[in-house]
């Protein structure tokens, strides 16, 4: 049935605030696969089912009967319904398309730049003279450790330590693979967008665990990250002012509490088990509806076109 | 730190703490006074090979002091466009889409958060370093 085709246009509305509840009740690695996964199912299944809302349309234009080899339009719906549908699915295709294409480009300009600060380094780490604290994963082959001489005197030499073995983890796991994959998978959906920042958060907990793993002493680990934070903010309001944020607590405190907690698991407050399964199963029927309703839409699409081609439906 | 573990860890993140050390230093640092600086049980001949090493590679300069050298950090990329490059990263340090930031920005909720966590709960007095009691000074703790 035609209506199928909406399923996976509407379940990322109730497959997203499931998944951030149960990402946050996972440890941060698990989260992080389960937000990614479920991003790159919803974003693949509603795009299909946007082109699944063209074709129906679109077989009304001769050049695309010629070219489908149809002798008629597809009976695919109400003629009306289809025509109407063809070009709104259409150009929210064509204008999707072109964001993620803008959003790829940004991102790989992002990169350039931060390789060219970075410069030719031989080593692991790239040191930059800069007097504002800053520190990041730059991924690439090999990736590298990118890091200010403010930041470098912001910390302690074993707090140093922390730091590099954070970003060593995102290096390893090659974490900007599922940054980048969820941040275009959030050009697919408008709801998807609210995915990105859990993943960034489930991300920097499995480094900051990671971390808290090599120097063999989670407060070492939190305290480097609270300092780092603390720096960077001192820094900031001399250098010009900043509007204030909503009063939420933003990822740093959480993840300094995640660390002093000592639990190693869960990256935030635990679901009740039995709404948390609730949930989960929730989720999980979000996305296989999604999934199995394109490609339900698109077999159902495909006995249309064959009808149209003039062949029988009859298998 | 597990300071007999330091001395089995591959020689790549080695190099990243004792080149850390020379660039958070204010001159030229002797092998031994990265020791000092770095406050670790690493061997003195241990750090002497690797400042050598970076300084093959071209990381370091050295100069004769006494009987051995003194090594101080050289910039890494050309200066000027890659300070430009990095302030452009800076500006927009939240929307970044691929790099994952050490720290994101704080707002004053935070803040105090943040510090109150930190300065708070000392659950543990086996902490060498004292807890978090320099927070204001990050050089309280430093050696040397």
């Amino acid at each position: 049935m035609i209506y199928l085709v909406w399923v996976p246009l509407l379940t990322p509305f109730l497959a997203v605030p499931a998944a951030r509840r149960v990402a946050a009740a996972l440890a941060p690695r698990h989260a992080a696969w389960l937000l990614t996964a479920v991003a790159l199912v919803l974003a693949a299944s509603s795009s299909a089912a946007l082109a699944l809302l063209v074709v129906p349309g679109a077989s009304y234009l001769p050049v695309v009967a010629v070219l489908g080899e149809l002798l008629e339009p597809l009976k695919a719906g109400p003629p009306a319904v289809a025509v109407a549908l063809a070009p709104v699915a259409g150009s929210l295709l064509v204008w999707r398309t072109g964001v993620l294409a803008v959003a790829a480009h940004r991102g790989r300009a992002e990169l350039r730049r931060a390789r060219a600060a970075a410069g030719g380094t031989a080593g692991e780490l790239a040191v930059l003279r800069d007097s504002r604290p800053d520190a990041y994963a730059l991924p690439g082959r090999p990736g590298r450790i990118v890091v200010t001489t403010g930041m470098l005197r912001a910390l302690e030499p074993a707090e140093r330590e922390a730091l590099f073995a954070h970003e060593r983890a995102h290096l390893r796991g090659r974490h900007h693979l599922f940054l980048t994959a969820v941040e275009l998978a959030a050009h697919c959906h408008p709801a998807l967008r609210a995915l990105c920042e859990p993943l960034r958060y489930a991300l920097e907990r499995t480094a900051d665990e990671a971390a808290a793993a090599a120097v063999g002493d989670r407060r070492l680990a939190a305290r480097a990250i609270g300092r780092a934070a603390l720096a960077g903010r001192e820094d900031r309001d001399r250098a010009r002012p900043r509007a204030v944020l909503a009063a939420t607590a933003g990822p740093v405190p959480r993840r300094v509490a995640a660390l002093l907690g000592g639990s190693g698991g869960a990256s935030g407050p635990g679901l009740p088990s039995r709404t948390g399964r609730l949930i989960a199963g929730a989720l999980l029927c979000c996305v296989v509806l999604s999934g199995a309703t394109a490609v339900g839409a698109a077999n159902d699409l495909h006995d249309h076109i064959e009808i149209a081609q003039g062949e029988s439906a009859a298998d | 730190m597990g300071d007999e573990s330091a001395e089995r860890r591959p020689a790549g993140e080695l190099e990243a703490g004792v080149l850390a050390a020379l660039w958070a230093a204010d001159g030229p640092l002797t092998p031994g006074q990265v020791q000092g600086a770095l406050g670790t049980r690493l061997a003195r001949t241990t750090i002497a090979t690797i400042l050598s090493r970076l300084y093959e590679k071209g990381t370091v300069t050295r100069a004769r002091s006494g009987r051995g050298y003194a090594y101080t950090p050289t910039e890494d990329a050309p200066g000027l466009t890659a300070r430009r490059m990095h302030s452009e990263l800076a500006k927009d340090e939240d929307r970044s889409a691929v790099l994952a930031r050490f720290v994101s920005q704080l707002n004053d909720e935070d803040e105090r958060l943040l510090r109150s966590l930190l300065d708070g709960g000392e659950p543990r007095t086996d902490d060498r370093t004292g807890g978090v009691g320099s927070l204001d000074g990050p050089d309280g703790g430093r050696a040397g």
